[in-house]
């Protein structure tokens, strides 16, 4: 039905099972809107009906992600009710606060809150799952920018997945990165991801037709296709119910 | 959790509608979000209506003139001026002797003629193609009724008056003593608990406002960490309750690192940059420049509920005192662009903007 855009053509057109995701922005511009075109794209797959996502927000509240899918055309609550969206509100009870045990910033028991609900869920479900952590800078200072914690958490996670085989998305600011030495954490994570998407601003600056590029990485082993090792780069606008999708200079 | 309620916010959004206006201050946003405002008329529009309710808003000072004390003074203000409680923390010994220093709002009547004559001056001055900007301002001003008028215009020559600042709710705080960041968490937390945001109505909204928050003088340079989460529970805090906070810092003092990871927290995000005084270049570069006082840059406005980012005409202004007493915020735009007419001409043209604003860019 849908016109498949630039970016489901680059991520390769089967479910995003297996994968490690990485999105990377910059205070410029935000690539949250793939995160949730990446929510919609797993929840509302006909095809893909058992899919689940486990969603861990840092950044915003569920009213915000609810507010923004609705209008995607996906609705979170009932999405939710049906226990297809878990969502683990990470912004309003900080974990440093209600329990100060050890100072790992409430990652460990958030880790054991995942574990239980992928554990739970029937079999059906148990390879479709897509956990989704929005943003892991802000999780680095949720443990108190212990790099080790955030990497033991994200491997912890990478192995669930490929043990269930499952995908992780996760978001990150790569700027905060840029002036360091050496970012470790922002490091690691690129070598955990399968695709790399990243969105930047243009080089001329923000214009209200063009509000950035992305360029996508995709460094899976596609079976039986072509293989797409070619980073792919195209503009994008993006709009409350969608988001176009474009080659440079492809605009009139 | 959360999503029953959220859900139930959408629905009863007329509910929201019938009723909320009667609060002074208060304006409804796009996608459900409400505005107040920044206490300065131009920057309300620049930001599409004011700071949205729930977001934080970080300003960017220059470390070497006190222009980011121009926008907390007149936040402050419009706060005060509106009923609405106000915490206030800053690295001075006594933080409340600033509330002396809090402009007072224009009389109405003054307000209005002088908010008309800068704009006739403007449209016999400025090139044609800028009129119909003008036209809406002018609608702008005569729809606010006089009364509750959504956003003052300050006189920064007039301290505002006694009654404004005597029997109100205004919370003092100073960072300087406390060793750590717990207390003023505290009382942050304390402050914003009396706005719970409810689905049904707003019936009160409270404005932080917190100075260089990462000054030597409040010793917290080597708590790096502590101040990342610290701003990432306030963000939490305020995300959940009816309020705004404003927080300035020297990015310089930072590390890059944690300024850029500040600069992702913020909501909307400001700098303020002085003017130096015999800048030859500048000076044939933009006109008006003796009036200018200093240049704001809009870097990032709040995107609360939706995907959309906000896309400004230009983003560096020049902050000017209109007969030194008004704070107007001009744009730098040099080039006559129409952005209507003529797509190719019109994008040119704001490549060719932003790359003369990137110039001037901080």
């Amino acid at each position: 039905m849908e016109i498949r855009g630039l970016l489901d053509e680059a991520l390769g057109l089967q479910h995003l099972s297996g994968r490690v995701v990485l999105l990377e922005d910059c205070v410029e511009t935000s690539a949250a809107f793939v995160l949730h075109h990446l929510l919609k794209r797993s929840l509302s797959q006909p095809l893909h009906s058992s899919n689940v996502v486990v969603f861990i927000a840092f950044a915003q509240p569920l009213s915000h992600y609810d507010r923004i899918l609705r209008k995607l055309g996906c609705n979170l609550a009932a999405q939710r009710d049906n226990s297809k969206f878990f969502f683990f509100d990470m912004l309003m009870d900080c974990p440093d606060e209600d329990n100060g045990k050890g100072g790992d910033g409430g990652l460990v028991s958030l880790y054991g809150k995942i574990l239980k609900t992928m554990s739970a869920l029937p079999q059906v479900n148990k390879n479709c799952v897509t956990v989704m952590i929005d943003d892991v800078s802000l999780m680095e200072v949720a443990a108190r920018g212990s790099t080790n914690l955030v990497l033991d958490f994200l491997h912890y996670c990478h192995t669930l997945v490929s043990e269930f085989g499952c995908s992780l998305v996760m978001l990150n600011h790569e700027d905060i990165y840029s002036g360091m030495v050496s970012p470790t954490l922002i490091l690691q994570m690129k070598y955990l991801a399968d695709i790399l998407i990243k969105a930047e601003p243009l080089a001329t600056g923000l214009a209200s037709d063009v509000h950035g590029q992305l360029t996508v990485v995709n460094r899976s082993i596609v079976d039986g296709e072509r293989s797409r090792n070619k980073p792919c780069n195209f503009h994008f606008k993006v709009k409350e119910n969608s988001v176009e999708y474009f080659y440079p200079g492809s605009r009139t | 959790m959360a999503g029953a309620k959220a859900r139930a916010s959408s629905f009863s959004r007329n509910v929201l509608g019938a009723s909320s206006p009667q609060i002074p201050g208060l304006k409804h946003g796009p996608n459900g979000t409400m505005f107040i405002s920044s206490g300065i008329p131009d920057l309300d529009k620049i930001l599409g209506g004011g700071f949205s309710l729930g977001s934080l808003v970080m300003v960017m000072e220059d470390a070497e003139a006190p222009h980011h004390m121009l926008l907390l003074r007149n936040f402050m203000s419009q706060g005060l001026v509106h009923n609405q409680p106000l915490l206030y923390a800053s690295p001075a010994k006594d933080p409340r002797q600033f509330l002396g220093t809090l402009p007072s709002p224009a009389v109405p009547k003054d307000d209005k003629s002088s908010h008309r004559d800068p704009d006739q001056d403007k449209g016999l001055r400025i090139a044609w193609q800028y009129k119909k900007y003008f036209g809406e301002n002018q609608q702008n001003f005569d729809s606010q009724n006089g009364k509750h008028e959504f956003c003052n215009n300050f006189d920064l020559r007039k301290p505002l008056e006694r009654q404004f600042l005597t029997g109100k709710c205004i919370d003092c705080a100073s960072i300087q003593d406390s060793p750590n960041l717990v207390t003023l968490h505290d009382r942050c937390a304390t402050f914003l608990s009396q706005f719970p945001r409810s689905d049904s109505n707003i019936s009160c909204v409270g404005r932080i406002a917190i100075q260089s928050f990462c000054a030597p003088q409040c010793g917290y340079s080597n708590m790096e960490w502590d101040m990342h989460s610290f701003l990432r529970s306030l963000k939490g805090m305020l995300r959940s309750s009816n309020a705004v906070a404003v927080v300035t810092f020297p990015p310089t003092l930072l590390s890059p690192s944690s300024s850029i990871r500040w600069q992702h927290m913020a909501d909307t995000l400001l700098s303020v940059k002085a003017i130096p005084d015999e800048d030859k270049e500048l000076a044939t570069l933009l006109t008006g420049y003796q009036d200018m006082v200093g240049l704001l840059n809009v870097q990032k406005v709040a995107q609360i509920n939706t995907q959309v980012p906000v896309i400004l005409e230009a983003t560096t202004f020049s902050i000017k005192l209109q007969k030194r007493r008004y704070l107007v915020l001009e744009c730098l735009n040099q080039a006559p662009i129409d952005g209507s007419s003529g797509s190719s001409y019109g994008t040119s043209g704001s490549c060719s903007g932003s790359s003369k604003t990137g110039s001037l860019d901080f």
